[in-house]
């Protein structure tokens, strides 16, 4: 079972593989360039776009309410929980036990969760609906090329 | 200074991780099942006040359980390995040491935190937050004194997760009301005999003069007599119960940057584990690797953990050791520092129990070796005799019917948020 080979999430690591390195000048034949002496530390996206790896978790969007905060269906999102809610978040929230994404919005002098797709309108909850918020999203990948 | 040891564990830490991420499962009864399904491990109040007892066959309860509402998973340790992780990566911030005791069970050292009762709810209040786990945290002189408050903690909402046995005079009333078998090390068959010399209570035990104490329990119970007292015994060893499982850990003594020393370092955890684990008569399902970096160097940081399951549950060290080397390996990656490494094992059964495997047979002559090096290290010292080579066979499958995705391990198993 490769459990954490093939699928591990590059949350706390990356592979040595994946890292860029910058070279301080363009390829060229003959004689090496001397700037290649400092080449500079990888570049590591990991480190980019996870400030606090320990309440860092990955989560998979499903839908297209989050359009125009161009946040895409299919895309990964990353959720931390460290951080205090603000408005403009664009937040994981449990809304009456299901995980949505919503924006944190102040409206009336109250902060209210809504969509971010002028088609949906705007969100609606019952008096009795419960909503938390699980975490901020800092980050959302979506992938332009599908690799094999 | 004055010592202050913490405890701190994960409320039903394994039905807490599914919670997490599973939020349809808060506030409902769960439960959660041991390998292959076979008994109940884990319970939330929820199932406890359903009258569910730990470890009850599952095929016993199902049927009723299921009808009355209640969850239940198969064990994921990928998740729960993850999240052990975590939950220690925030204790390091807030304490000088953290010794990993068990899967959901961390002693800390809090002796220079200027109050440390509040020291410990900001750190609850973050690991909650930070990681969606509950934790209670009990404080105290001696490490039994912490355990103590922490079975303390547990017991009495208002105390709102935190108990404090630091004051001798809140110590004496609290230890009043907390039952001697609650007591860190005294078993069933200790507290029959404690109560037949009138003890029943663990400020009883605590006021029990030393040398009865010796007489009654022997060395280990004298010792016990003594933490509870507030005197700090250094020499105390008290291996988990053997439900809670058996971990292994330490920082090195000068930082690892090669695969070959984290291989040798992970062996000797292994190997060491394996001890415990024949020294209990237990067998276990999986073994669990990690290493980290220390957070105190200005270097680039990394923790990881990871988990291999037998085809049968082992307690052969050299197949501990050779599995351990397998998950060091898969996890390493080069420019990192290290500081700390461990195993652990969980969920561990009575060799008895263990369900055979038709393709992996293993071989009796391998429980023979076990006996005869235990024998050996028993009679020169430890590590007299021990496995050298390991052998990296590929690793084998486990079925688990009701297990939850590997969430935090696997890209093609994380969760799914809806924006709808």
């Amino acid at each position: 079972m490769e459990m954490m080979l093939r699928g591990a999430i590059p949350l706390m690591q990356v592979d040595p593989a994946c890292l860029v390195p910058m070279m301080g000048a363009k390829v060229c034949a003959g004689f090496p360039s001397p700037a290649d002496d400092y080449i500079e530390e990888a570049l590591d996206p990991s480190r980019l776009i996870i400030t606090n790896p320990v309440s860092t978790f990955l989560w998979r969007v499903t839908g297209c309410s989050m359009i125009e905060r161009g946040i895409l269906d299919g895309d990964f999102v990353v959720v931390d929980r460290s951080l205090t809610v603000k408005v403009g978040d664009v937040v994981v929230a449990i809304i009456d036990g299901q995980p949505s994404l919503k924006v944190v919005k102040r409206r009336a002098g109250r902060l209210v969760l809504d969509f971010a797709n002028k088609a949906m309108g705007h969100l609606q909850l019952d008096e009795t609906s419960e909503a938390i918020v699980w975490g901020v999203v800092t980050w959302s990948l979506t992938q332009h090329r599908k690799l094999s | 200074m004055k010592r202050v040891y913490a405890l701190s564990d994960g409320n039903s830490f394994y039905c807490s991780c599914e919670r997490v991420f599973d939020p349809s499962l808060i506030d409902k009864p769960v439960v959660v099942l041991s390998n292959n399904d076979g008994c109940v491990v884990a319970r939330t109040p929820e199932a406890k006040a359903m009258g569910i007892p730990m470890g009850v066959p599952w095929f016993e309860i199902r049927d009723s359980y299921l009808k009355a509402g209640g969850k239940v998973r198969s064990s994921n340790y990928a998740l729960y390995g993850d999240m052990s992780r975590r939950v220690n990566a925030v204790y390091e911030r807030f304490a000088d040491e953290v010794e990993v005791y068990s899967i959901d069970e961390s002693f800390l050292d809090l002796s220079r935190a200027p109050d440390p009762e509040a020291h410990a709810r900001v750190m609850r209040d973050t690991v909650l937050r930070w990681t969606g786990i509950p934790t209670c945290v009990g404080l105290g002189p001696t490490r039994v004194l912490a355990k103590a408050a922490n079975h303390l903690a547990k017991k009495r909402a208002e105390m709102g997760g935190v108990c404090d046995l630091t004051d001798p005079e809140r110590r004496a009333a609290l230890l009043a009301t907390l039952a001697i078998e609650d007591v860190w090390g005294i078993g069933r068959a200790l507290s029959a005999r404690l109560a037949a010399h009138g003890v029943r209570n663990a400020a009883q035990l605590a006021a029990m003069p030393p040398k009865s104490a010796r007489q009654i329990l022997s060395v280990t119970g004298e010792r016990i007599v003594l933490e509870l007292s507030g005197v700090h015994c250094s020499a105390l060893e008290i291996t988990p119960p053997a439900k809670k499982g058996i971990a292994v850990t330490r920082s090195f003594g000068r930082p690892v940057t090669t695969l070959a020393e984290m291989e040798e370092a992970v062996r000797t955890h292994a190997v060491r584990a394996g001890e415990k684990l024949r020294r209990n008569g237990r067998a276990a399902p999986h073994i669990q690797v990690f290493y980290f970096t220390s957070r105190h160097r200005n270097a680039p940081q990394r923790s990881v953990s990871g988990i291999e399951h037998f085809p049968v549950a082992t307690s052969d060290s050299m197949a501990l050791a050779a599995a351990a080397c397998r998950v060091a390996r898969r996890l390493w990656a080069d420019g990192f520092i290290y500081a700390k490494s461990g195993v652990m094992l969980e969920g561990l059964i009575d060799p008895a129990d263990a369900v055979p495997d038709l393709w992996h047979t293993p071989d009796p002559r391998r429980a023979e070796l076990m006996r005869a090096m235990d024998a050996v290290n028993m009679r020169y010292g430890r590590n007299m005799l021990a496995p050298a080579g390991v052998t990296y066979q590929r690793p084998w499958s486990l079925k688990q019917d009701l297990r939850s995705p590997r969430w935090t391990t696997r890209l093609d198993e994380v969760p799914t948020v809806m924006a709808r």
